[in-house]
């Protein structure tokens, strides 16, 4: 079933590459990202569990760091991969604050970056442009082309997260994960460094957002503090994943794609309630579907086998 | 001199605070649940003292216990239907749920009240006190009263009445509470139906003092937040002395840094007292 | 004999009471010590101290020689301190396998999964639980979930091994198979520390008995004469039941 999910995803991909108009590349671009996104995610919030609502916050670093970095003259590329090395030490330096927290205390305080780093963007309008948004440089070639571009440069983001996450999920760092997930007190007396796997997990969940916050932003031109440390920026990744199945390797992958068919499909035609169809998708989901899309499959497996 | 000012209206707006998070925290101390919904169902309070006013007349200070009990029955039937099936579940799924049924109910209140900032102007208008250098509205120091009479009231219902007693024992061990014949289902719902009450209540209190609109519900959320963890979480004397804290702070901040400065300071003092002092200052340890 | 964990005046408060007062003990390297006293002596407290859990108030710890103290528990147990958990600390979801790996993985000195996991497949078998290998760690029943927890602790290469009340619960067949465990465990040489506080168990396999009250060391000795000590009888019967059996002595 999950191969089937993945296929699937893959072609479609092709084609929107190969064959696809603007709409079709623009759809794959917000896929690659959302994948990215939820993938990060799931290395504090479905490995570790750690339930994160940072996201939006290194996503948001991500954007303005590069943005401010490009209006300074740095070429396009470097600016990206600075932002996510600024997302990353932010999420280094906090980390050391706020890691030992378990829980609810945990997610309010991630909740709380989001909110604190908007108002302190909002406020240092000198440097970011505050509440008049930030413009981006131009870039060149057509319509058509750039749409190719910077889907390329999300694929390859998206990629490259799912390398990594492939990388950690198999070895010694996920298992050390899971045993921190179940028991962390019992993996601190297994010998576990649980502080610096923790640490690790969540600055990996901070990079990858913080690249792709350079490449959307570079990607729409313009950016405010609104949009770029947007909290469902937090949720949505988070909700992908549950969607998916939480702390499974192409879990994120097949939630992003299930979210964004969803959202397309039906709450961009109902634009006034489409945050009460999100509302009850989670609702739903929370209630009914707690491990994601892949239990209605194994369900029924087993009722076929039975 | 100018700090006397900055005292009283930090002071006069800590019991406003006081009764927005009490119901708040009342629900995280006990039931374990953050419930987002709480910003929301201040708003709601608000609009039915608004349109109170507005339709019928009727005063925001006798609005205040209406609100009440209409976010009492919408908060009870709530938990015992959607939120009590999560009530066990790890702290992701609760906050999500939650965050979700406001995503509805916020919209819901977009569609039907529409985005417009609405306030509820007082015919003829309360008028100031003024003490020496200092002057206190009247609205908001009769705000601040009622406010205070509100929490004063909960914390009696807690300390003194059976409902009090049993949702204490929830807070302290579900099990034994169970044992000794709580109906922990019937009293759960309850306690989230008396945090909404709390919260509606409040909410038609602020009106006359906040302009509303479902597009600020999360700021008073976020004000909650910020008293129950300096306060320290499920105690009435908590979201009292949170909700001073905040007022003063919120005042200072404004004097010092200017007022755009208040949120993201009172945040960043939460992460502080997260990182360092997470049961707050009254320090009843709250759930993790 | 050389001293492998040497305890200096360890003492731990809790906001008042003293947990662990001011204990001085020497362990040497293949011993197996039983670490006896009645309900709240601190003996948990003690091994608590030792692991790293908790920090002591008061004095030193060390281990071959190097003072351990302050170390973070992760790196007490890469030095080869292990402990097994009166109550158990299994990973619930993960399989019975992966819980003994990740003993080998993080501080057993395995330097892959996939080498753990064999190391962990034959700790199963000599503890006797290698036929759920596989299941989920909580499907375990008490008796398998404590074997469970010894191989963990063995699949972390200690030199010392503590082993706190694993045989609370079993009933008297699994109490010979587990006594029978740890003699095997003394001979391959890891020395071990066994926290009981039923007698006949502890005194049917120990080579020295410690006694603790009220988080005080009150015996140190070979097992026939500590059971003999006046301030142990007292330690469990109290006063007057330890005069009573003093003067049925005399």
């Amino acid at each position: 079933m999950r191969t089937l999910a993945i296929l699937a995803i893959v072609v479609a991909l092709f084609t929107a590459l190969i064959f696809g108009g603007n709409y079709a590349l623009r759809l794959a671009t917000i896929f690659s990202m959302y994948t990215t996104l939820a993938l990060s995610w799931n290395f504090i919030g479905g490995l570790a569990g750690y339930p994160s609502f940072a996201t939006a916050a290194f996503f948001g670093l991500g954007t303005y760091a590069s943005a401010v970095l490009q209006s300074s003259g740095m070429p396009m590329l470097a600016a990206w991969l600075l932002g996510g090395m600024v997302a990353a030490a932010f999420a280094g330096v906090i980390g050391l604050a706020i890691l030992h927290l378990k829980g609810h205390y945990f997610a309010i305080a991630s909740l709380a970056l989001v909110e604190v780093l908007r108002e302190l963007v909002n406020i240092n309008d000198q440097l970011t442009g505050g509440g008049m948004g930030l413009n981006l440089p131009v870039t060149q070639g057509g319509v058509t082309q750039q749409a190719l571009y910077f889907l390329t440069a999300m694929l390859t983001l998206a990629v490259l997260t799912l390398l990594s996450a492939g990388a950690v999920h198999r070895g010694k760092f996920g298992f050390a994960l899971r045993c921190i997930q179940q028991n962390e007190d019992a993996a601190v007396m297994l010998g576990v460094n649980a502080r610096l796997y923790k640490a690790a997990a969540f600055t990996l969940s901070a990079v990858f957002p913080g690249v792709g916050g350079g490449i959307y932003a570079s990607w729409v031109h313009y950016i405010d503090p609104s949009d770029a440390f947007d909290i469902l920026l937090s949720v949505k990744p988070l909700v992908m994943v549950l969607v998916g199945g939480l702390g499974t390797l192409f879990g994120p992958v097949i939630g992003a794609a299930a979210f964004l068919a969803l959202e397309e499909a039906v709450w961009r035609s109902f634009l006034t309630i489409h945050a009460a169809v999100l509302g009850a998708l989670i609702v739903t989901l929370i209630l009914f579907l707690p491990n994601g899309l892949m239990s209605i499959s194994r369900r029924r497996l087993k009722a076929n086998k039975t | 001199m100018i700090y006397l000012q900055v005292l009283a209206n930090g002071l006069v707006l800590g019991g406003l605070y006081a009764a927005i998070a009490v119901g708040f925290s009342l629900v995280w101390g006990v039931l374990n649940v953050i419930n987002l919904l709480h910003g929301s169902f201040i708003i709601l309070g608000a609009y039915v003292a608004f349109f109170g006013y507005a339709l019928f007349g009727l005063h925001p200070f006798l609005s205040a216990p209406i609100a009440g009990f209409i976010l009492f029955a919408i908060g009870y039937s709530l938990q015992a239907t959607v939120i009590n099936r999560v009530i066990h579940a790890p702290v992701l799924m609760t906050l999500t749920l939650t965050f979700g049924l406001d995503l509805l109910l916020n919209n819901a209140m977009l569609l039907a009240f529409k985005a417009d900032y609405r306030k509820v102007v007082l015919e003829p208008p309360l008028g100031s006190l003024f003490f020496g250098p200092i002057v206190l509205p009247l609205d908001r120091i009769a705000v601040m009263i009622l406010a205070l009479l509100m929490t004063y009231g909960l914390y009696l219902l807690l300390r003194d009445s059976k409902l009090g007693r049993a949702i204490i024992a929830i807070r302290m061990d579900q099990e034994a509470a169970a044992l000794m014949g709580v109906n922990i289902l019937q009293t759960q719902a309850m306690t989230f139906a008396i945090g909404a009450f709390m919260a509606g209540a409040a909410g038609s209190l602020l009106s006359i003092i906040y302009p509303i609109s479902p597009l600020n519900s999360i700021t008073f959320l976020g004000k909650a937040f910020v008293i129950c963890v300096i306060g320290g979480l499920g105690s009435v004397g908590g979201a009292i002395v949170g909700g001073i804290t905040l007022g003063l702070l919120e005042s200072l901040t404004a004097l010092w840094f200017g007022p755009e400065y208040a949120v993201p300071i009172s945040f960043a003092l939460l992460i502080a007292f997260l990182a360092v002092r997470p049961t707050g200052l009254l320090g009843r340890r709250g759930y993790e | 004999m050389s001293v492998l964990l040497e305890l200096d005046r360890v003492s731990r408060s809790f906001k008042g009471l003293r947990a662990v007062d001011n204990v001085s003990l020497r362990i040497n390297a293949g011993e197996i010590v039983g670490l006896i006293g009645p309900n709240g002596a601190g003996k948990t407290t003690l091994v608590n101290l030792v692991t790293g859990m908790h920090p002591a108030t008061a004095g030193r710890v060390r281990f071959d020689g190097r003072d351990i103290t302050r170390l973070a528990p992760n790196h007490i147990a890469k030095l080869g301190i292990a402990r097994t958990f009166q109550v158990v600390q299994p990973f619930p979801r993960m399989s019975v396998g992966d819980n003994i790996a990740a003993g080998a993985l993080f501080s057993g000195g395995s330097e892959s999964l996939t080498t753990a996991r064999r190391q962990a497949q034959e700790l199963a078998k000599q503890v006797g639980i290698a036929d759920c290998f596989e299941q989920p760690a909580e499907t375990l029943t008490l008796a398998r979930r404590k074997r469970l927890e010894l191989a963990k602790g063995l699949a972390m290469n200690p030199r010392i091994l503590f082993l706190d009340e694993v045989n609370a619960g079993l009933n008297p067949a699994e109490i010979d198979h587990a006594l029978k465990l740890i003699g095997k465990i003394s001979q391959s040489g890891i020395t071990i520390v066994v926290i009981e506080h039923l007698m006949k168990v502890v005194l049917s396999i120990s080579t020295r008995l410690v006694v603790l009250h009220h988080g005080q060391l009150i015996a140190d000795g070979l097992p026939q004469e500590v059971v003999r000590d006046g301030r142990v009888a007292e330690a469990y019967l109290g006063k007057r039941y330890a005069d009573v059996r003093r003067g049925a002595q005399a």
